[in-house]
């Protein structure tokens, strides 16, 4: 009783703040947040300091002036003319395309070959793991000028393509072409009343949609099973079908053909695009393989066991017991490979690919000098590209977690 | 009419298995024929192996090893593929970039003493005692490499040492917190006005110098592993710090960790390099300038230290709850709790993860090309821009692939074989 008043008498001391757990903690984060604040203090004003040796000032006006130099390809209109700040967009979006279709590519590629790792048949079990080693062990960069070498060195020449004694030839039908300059495939154009057509496709997309649900539903009350995957193939395509043979076959493909000492017409997908594509889709691939291979691995032999013995078959146990709960342990890696592939995008400048990096932090860098606000810019690019893609798969992730009540 | 039955009244002798059934007959049929589409899919997967392989290896096999131009090879009768002439020639540059030859054996001798500087860390079967070492190995290598007196770089060590004794001795007498202070102030003041006048005062009286290299002068490998090791070394205590920080329950500590955090993992490497090529000079005091790799150093070890927090953050998080409480049952304050109890268990959890993030940091200093030092990839440039080997591509591209294959492919062998030690689960 004594003590307990001696304590309340003396109140508050100083050393309590070290001392004393209830204040500690608050004396500890005063002080790094001091320290921190000092720290950014310090390194703002020299930075400010230096600036103003070399003559320099912070402002974004330089966005609005004209880029003044050519980017391949452009998603948006865009031309030399054209501002910084555009030369920026266009970048960006070459940067997305490069990640959107990466990460398509290298999910499809990376779960077949994880699945495939785990086949029964030894042969293929191998070399996929010596895919997966092979890819894994080596530096992408490597990889990235590696396929750039393989594409411009192997493939031939748009020369080699003309006359008659061609030493290289066109393919299904002389509408595809693999030079060295890029891949050259038809282009579809959409005539008058293509927009008939392609409003058909989205309704039956969304009929597609409403089926599964009814599919599902009729399931669950009768246990009936359609042949879902032929129906919804049907309703997706023999309407959109009859609406484009009634229309006249609005939308046509504009193929490409040599003239001169190129190819013109179709669509040219240039060879540094390519070669970036491939590297990083084989490259993050081996990663999702794994990935893919220790979720699979992962869910207990009872799962299955458990499903063969309810009299599923082994594709409906892999599809209805096995990828859901394996699903759940996959997403998460899946998700830092998505995010890998779109950092990765920016070794691009390596082949000469122009995206976010190669335009603020290479072109209008160099042009304009204003190393900060460059570094700044493609930093918050790629920030909000990681953030959000990590907010929309975290949300997905929490949609497929396990339930915990 | 009952005898007509007949009962076997000794054993028939066994059977020999049918042939499909044992050896390699059994072994080809389940493994490869099992059933029609499996025979299909061997037969397709044996003919994609023969014929990649009937393409590259009559191309690589090749008499090249000793040619020592592009035109030689192409002079050459018997040399009809590869051109392996460069790899012979272009060895040591590849190695060791410009690094002056008579003095390469420095490096070697650095990474020699590097492998027994991590042996006592990895192996614990080698005596405590070596621990010494490994304290000393970085000062050691950093005079080793960069040259010049080597009391600058022993000095600096003193520092630590200075330090380490102050803690001993003050901290049982005044407490932890003046001790710590103390030796932190000592310690500074120790780098900042007496390391300079005191080493070159000590190399007056006994000089001991190697001469001095330059840092644009190393390149090949040898940058690759400096670069590798010193940001796997660096980040690994500034790894740990985050995690902690990031679980911590001071709300303050915890914002900072994990803003640091995400940044660093929002933003490719590639940016953190152009900012220590051309920005970090701006963030320092004016006519600070210190070298470029110094400057690739600090960034890369930030970029690991970033991941490295994560994937240790991961494995705190795996621990059951009731070993924290345990620890605080015992009584133990925070950071004893942590070196004792989470840590240990912490670690070893994540042990994976660590080793793939310290392969993909090796991986990743093929990066510092872009900002133009010379790892392998900027010297394939520097090789292919040279008359003799001009037009020289897959034999370079292969030997550096398979250079650091060997390298990250081992290192993932090692998380494997200590994965199975540090087991204790049944």
């Amino acid at each position: 009783m004594a003590m307990a008043d001696q304590n309340a008498r003396q109140g508050f001391r100083l050393s309590m703040l070290i001392y004393d757990t209830r204040y500690r903690s608050l004396t500890i984060q005063v002080v790094v947040l001091m320290g921190f604040m000092a720290g950014g203090v310090w390194l703002i004003s020299n930075m400010l300091a230096n600036l103003e040796a070399l003559g320099k000032d912070l402002g974004f006006g330089f966005l609005k002036v004209q880029a003044g130099f050519e980017i391949q390809p452009q998603l948006i209109e865009y031309s030399s003319q054209s501002s910084n700040l555009r030369a920026m967009m266009v970048g960006l979006l070459n940067t997305l395309m490069v990640a959107v279709i990466g990460c398509f590519f290298a999910t499809i590629i990376g779960v077949m070959i994880g699945v495939a790792r785990l086949s029964k048949n030894w042969i293929i079990s191998l070399l996929m793991s010596v895919y997966v080693e092979m890819f894994r062990n080596v530096p992408v960069l490597l990889w990235i000028v590696f396929s750039l070498a393989i594409l411009s060195e192997t493939l031939p020449k748009p020369n080699d393509f003309r006359g008659a004694d061609a030493t290289a030839t066109m393919y299904l039908s002389e509408s595809i072409a693999f030079t060295n300059r890029g891949f050259y495939i038809p282009l579809p154009v959409f005539g008058a009343g293509s927009m008939v057509v392609v409003i058909t496709f989205i309704l039956a997309l969304v009929g597609v949609f409403f089926f599964g649900r009814w599919s599902k539903t009729r399931q669950e009350q009768t246990g009936d099973i359609l042949p879902n995957f032929w129906i919804k193939l049907a309703i997706l395509v023999v309407p959109a079908l009859i609406i484009f043979f009634i229309m006249g076959r609005p939308i046509g493909l504009d193929y490409p053909a040599l003239k001169g000492f190129n190819f013109q017409g179709g669509l040219k997908i240039g060879t540094p695009f390519l070669a970036i594509l491939f590297a990083l889709v084989a490259y993050t691939a081996a990663f999702i393989a794994e990935a893919v291979r220790s979720g699979i691995q992962a869910i207990d032999k009872g799962q299955s066991e458990a499903a063969f013995a309810l009299g599923l078959r082994p594709n409906r146990t892999m599809s209805l017991i096995i990828l859901p709960q394996a699903l759940r342990v996959i997403i998460p890696p899946l998700i830092s490979q998505y995010l890998n592939l779109a950092k990765n995008s920016s070794l691009a400048v390596a082949v000469g690919y122009i995206e976010i990096m190669g335009t603020i932090g290479g072109s209008v860098l160099n042009q304009t000098g204003r190393e900060m606000e460059c570094i700044l810019l493609v930093m918050v690019a790629y920030l909000s590209i990681s953030l959000s893609v990590s907010m929309i798969m975290n949300l997905y992730n929490n949609s497929v977690k396990l339930k915990e009540r | 009419m009952a005898d007509l039955s007949f009962v076997r009244t000794d054993m028939l002798p066994d059977q020999p298995a049918p042939l499909g059934e044992t050896g390699v007959l059994r072994w080809l049929r389940t493994n490869l024929f099992s059933s029609i589409p499996n025979t299909i899919i061997t037969i397709a997967a044996i003919y994609a192996v023969y014929f990649t392989l009937s393409h590259f290896l009559p191309w690589a096999i090749q008499p090249s090893w000793t040619k020592t131009s592009m035109r030689d090879c192409f002079d050459s009768v018997e040399v009809t593929g590869a051109c392996w002439g460069v790899v012979t020639e272009r060895f040591n540059q590849l190695m060791f970039g410009f690094y002056p030859p008579d003095q390469q054996w420095r490096i070697m001798l650095t990474v020699v003493l590097m492998l027994a500087a991590i042996a006592p860390v990895l192996f614990d079967k080698i005596p405590r005692k070596a621990l010494v070492f490994s304290a000393i190995y970085p000062f050691l290598a950093f005079w080793l490499i960069w040259g010049d007196s080597v009391w600058a770089p022993a000095m600096v060590m003193a520092g630590f040492v200075i330090a380490y004794y102050i803690i001993k001795f003050l901290n049982p007498v005044a407490g932890a917190i003046v001790g710590i202070t103390t030796a932190v102030l000592v310690a500074v003041i120790w780098w900042l006005y007496a390391v300079v006048p005191v080493s070159i005062f000590i190399n007056n009286i006994i000089p001991i110098e190697l001469d001095i290299v330059k840092s644009r002068e190393i390149g090949g490998f040898a940058l690759s592993i400096i670069i590798g090791v010193s940001g796997i070394a660096l980040s690994f205590p500034l790894g740990v710090i985050l995690a902690l920080g990031r679980q911590s329950d001071m709300f303050i500590v915890k914002v900072l960790c994990v803003g640091f955090i995400e940044f660093i993992r929002g933003v490719p490497l590639i940016a953190l390099l152009f900012v220590a090529s051309t920005l970090l000079s701006f963030f320092l005091p004016k006519g600070t300038s210190f070298d470029l790799l110094l400057r690739v150093v600090i960034l890369v070890t930030l970029f690991a230290a970033a991941y490295l927090a994560e994937v240790i953050r991961g494995g705190l998080a795996a621990l059951p709850t009731g070993q924290y409480e345990a620890a605080d049952a015992l009584g133990l304050d925070y950071w004893k709790s942590m070196q004792l109890i989470i840590m240990p268990q912490a670690l070893k959890i994540s042990i994976p993860g660590i080793v793939s993030n310290f392969i993909g940091l090796f991986k990743d200093t093929t990066l510092v090309s872009i900002i133009g030092l010379l790892d392998p990839v900027g010297l394939t440039l520097a090789i292919r821009g040279d008359v003799d080997w001009a037009g020289i591509l897959w034999e370079l591209y292969l030997f550096i692939a398979l250079m650091f294959w060997i390298f990250t492919f081992s290192m993932s062998r090692y998380s494997m074989y200590l994965e199975r030690k540090l087991k204790t689960s049944h």
